[in-house]
């Protein structure tokens, strides 16, 4: 019972703040409504005793992405962009297309059939803490997708630097 | 005990949410932000399928489209200054040079 109204909150709080950010005139107000839906969303995984994807949630969405998003747009100068129209004129047809395509993954929901169990119970995952357990999946059976993930970051960086940078001639 | 379905019910709200703002939202930090979006809801999916089958790959995916999700930020939000430098503007469809 209280487990289902835990839910409820968090589910409630995800959806509203996520429609308030993508709805917002002001690009500020829509990045504060976007932190809050990240803290739900990691109380969501603390609920499904997901630790550590929890802690990672709050550090790198809330702490370092979102923190980008408001250098960002501190350093530009959006006064006119503001006053402008936010939606596109055919934003009824958007509406209609989002909406049919989640009518299709709700219908394709009715039919799925998850498939056989792991070996990562919850009892195991208490016995070893889930920071070890996670650990031990991440360096041996996706050590190479580990690799790739940080060439990706090691591209980002250079890439964005590159790009953001003044020419200087 | 609350049913994976309702974790797999809110994950694709969220993702539609994402996905209409991205569709019809002309100012381009907002449309990186749904994308942001978009990613947390298909991550809700994925722990909550983690959880419950009781496999950790599902958490080890989430960790790394979050590794993803960050180096996306930094690349657009550099497009997005390069962009304003440019253009003094960050209005997608005054950005029509191509249109003929």
């Amino acid at each position: 019972m209280i487990n289902q109204v835990f839910f409820f909150y968090f589910s409630a709080v995800i959806v509203a703040t996520s429609v308030m950010a993508i709805t917002r005139r002001s690009v500020m107000h829509g990045v504060l409504y976007m932190l809050l839906l990240f803290f739900h969303i990691a109380g969501l995984y603390l609920f499904l005793n997901a630790e550590f994807i929890s802690a990672v949630q709050i550090i790198v969405y809330a702490g370092a992405i979102m923190v980008l998003f408001l250098f960002v747009i501190m350093l530009l100068n959006l006064r006119d962009d503001i006053k402008k129209r936010q939606f596109i004129a055919t934003w009824p047809m958007g509406l209609l297309v989002s909406s049919g395509i989640l009518m299709i993954i709700l219908m394709a929901m009715l039919t799925i059939k998850t498939g056989t169990q792991g070996q990562w119970g919850i009892a195991q995952i208490e016995r070893l803490t889930h920071t070890v357990a996670i650990g031990t999946v991440m360096y041996t059976q996706y050590l190479f997708p580990f690799e790739v993930a940080s060439l990706v970051l090691l591209v980002a960086i250079i890439g964005a630097m590159v790009l953001a940078k003044k020419r200087i001639k | 005990m609350v049913p994976c379905n309702w974790y797999m019910w809110l994950s694709a709200i969220v993702f539609c949410i994402g996905m209409f703002g991205f569709i019809t939202r002309r100012n381009i930090i907002i449309m990186l932000l749904s994308i942001e979006i978009m990613f947390n809801g298909v991550n809700i999916s994925l722990v909550a399928l983690s959880h419950y089958l009781e496999d950790l790959a599902g958490q080890v995916l989430v960790f790394f489209i979050i590794a993803v999700a960050a180096a996306e930020a930094a690349i657009g939000l550099a497009l997005v200054i390069l962009l304003f430098r440019n253009k003094e503007t960050i209005t997608v469809d005054d950005l029509n040079e191509l249109k003929g």
